[in-house]
């Protein structure tokens, strides 16, 4: 009993540092990307021992400084505020979120000493409905967060937060359905080793292959839930200021900043996870590389498990940075637009999604 | 079947920690020098007037009656998928049936210019 806790606890502390590194590098990678895309410089100015060093840590500037400016600075809360409320708004955006990695395999088993250890915190066998259910509570986050501070801003960006949410969810749930129809189950677990196996011998059995239509529906729905732009009109600075963290500051600005980045994270990891073979490495076995065409490797079982987290990290890192790359191509959906998308194409095209799966699946038997 | 819920209630007791940590920062760390001026409430430059939890367009209130209307029918549709290849084609039938009385109830909708926003 101990011991199982034990190991939850370093598999959990793993997991979230593993989250929260990738959040935190993604505001770096916003920052020097976006400027990548817009032909500019981008953050240079921070250097550590008064540039003593020859060369720049562009990178500390994200990683160190902008938190410890962000973490020193003064938490204001505006006069007719509900302070609790206030302080609850910017914790509940993240932590439902970083709570949702708790059922993310990220690695297949890891045996030592004759203990088998599942690399996935928690082996839920309703992982999709966890992961479906956590997300969804951040919504909260947004709603309370903009109410509390008794401003009309903040309440109109959160009302309009809260309205784009709960749409894009029944999408988001919608176009899952056809992923759960094809591997019948939803363990999350079960689902990434099913994509171990190969199509003919040769193509990884990947969700992609069989739910294109279901992962579009899913990519848009996700990052119409991390609010960010196309779908930023929560925020829209244009017309609202800031949204629902208008009247927010220092570290609780910060929170609320970093629940975006967070769910990219999520959304990544999700979609990493049902659609693009999870920890899966091409022709990788427990035992090593079974390559097609009777060629095989045999790799120590340590070796294995590095390249399957390290295979897991790089393609939830490929997905942040695609969305990353959307945020800064393209630009934002006026509000009713942004529920034409959700309500009147999406679930349209979702519904379309599981019935076409359904009949294929009866078809091939 | 609790210990399938070990991992949950450590990440839970974490994230909590964590992201107390992150919110609370700012009240310890920072300074604290509150005044009229710096606690109003941002509205371009003018004193605010009234009540900012005024009321709203009533078109949000009806997106959450909808979502509630569909996230129950879609959440029907969960445990029929995972049993899908069992059931064969009487399954697929009947959820034809119910999937087509969802795409109707969401054509009525639309009809209706519920989801019209102008």
């Amino acid at each position: 009993m101990w011991a199982d806790a034990a190991i939850a606890a370093v598999k959990s502390l793993v997991m979230l540092l593993l989250a929260l590194n990738l959040t935190v590098l993604l505001l770096w990678v916003e920052r020097k990307g976006s400027a990548l895309i817009q032909d500019r410089i981008g953050a240079n100015r921070a250097n550590i021992f008064g540039g003593i060093l020859p060369f720049n840590l562009g990178i500390v500037n994200t990683l160190i400084a902008d938190p410890i400016k962000m973490f020193t600075k003064e938490d204001v809360i505006p006069a007719g505020a509900d302070k609790l409320l206030h302080f609850f708004g910017p914790f509940l955006a993240v932590f439902p979120v970083l709570v949702t990695f708790a059922a993310v395999p990220f690695g297949d088993v890891l045996v030592i000493g004759g203990r088998e250890i599942n690399l996935q915190v928690a082996e839920l066998n309703v992982g999709i409905l966890y992961v479906l259910a956590m997300p969804g509570l951040s919504v909260y986050g947004v709603v309370l967060g903009g109410w509390a501070t008794n401003s009309r801003w903040s309440l109109l960006g959160a009302i309009r937060g809260s309205a784009q949410m709960i749409s894009y969810e029944i999408a988001m749930g919608l176009g899952l359905i056809g992923a759960i129809l094809v591997f019948g189950t939803l363990d999350l677990q079960a689902i990434a080793r099913a994509q171990g196996a190969t199509i003919w011998g040769v193509i990884p059995a990947w969700g992609i292959i069989y739910q294109p239509l279901g992962f579009l529906i899913f990519l848009v729905a996700g990052i119409a839930e991390t609010k960010r732009v196309p779908f930023d009109l929560p925020e829209g600075e244009s017309e609202l200021t800031s949204g629902y963290f208008t009247e927010y500051s220092g570290s609780k600005q910060a929170t609320y900043m970093m629940s975006d980045f967070a769910e990219i994270v999520v959304v990544s990891a999700l979609a990493t996870t049902l659609f693009f073979g999870a920890w899966q490495v091409p022709y990788l076995a427990r035992d090593g590389f079974h390559f097609p065409g009777g060629f095989a490797l045999a790799l120590p079982q340590v070796v294995v498990v590095v390249m399957q987290v390290a295979s897991f990290v790089l393609k939830v890192l490929i997905l942040c940075c695609f969305q990353i790359l959307v945020r800064w191509s393209l630009p934002r959906y006026r509000y009713d637009q942004l529920m034409d998308l959700g309500w009147k194409t999406l679930l349209p095209l979702a519904l379309a999604n599981v019935l076409i799966t359904a009949i294929v699946i009866v078809l091939a038997g | 079947m609790l210990d399938q819920y070990l991992g949950v209630i450590i990440t839970f007791g974490f994230a909590a920690v964590i992201v107390g940590i992150m919110c609370g920062a700012s009240m310890i760390l920072g300074v604290h020098h509150p005044g009229p001026v710096k606690q109003q409430v941002f509205e371009c430059g003018n004193p605010p007037t009234g009540p900012a939890r005024g009321r709203f367009s009533v078109r949000f209130y009806l997106v959450a009656i909808l979502f509630i209307v569909f996230d129950v029918e879609v959440v029907f549709l969960y445990p029929w998928a995972i049993v899908f290849r069992r059931l064969g084609v009487p399954g697929l039938v009947e959820m034809v049936v119910f999937i087509g009385v969802l795409a109707a109830g969401l054509a009525y909708v639309w009809k209706k210019g519920a989801l019209a926003w102008d």
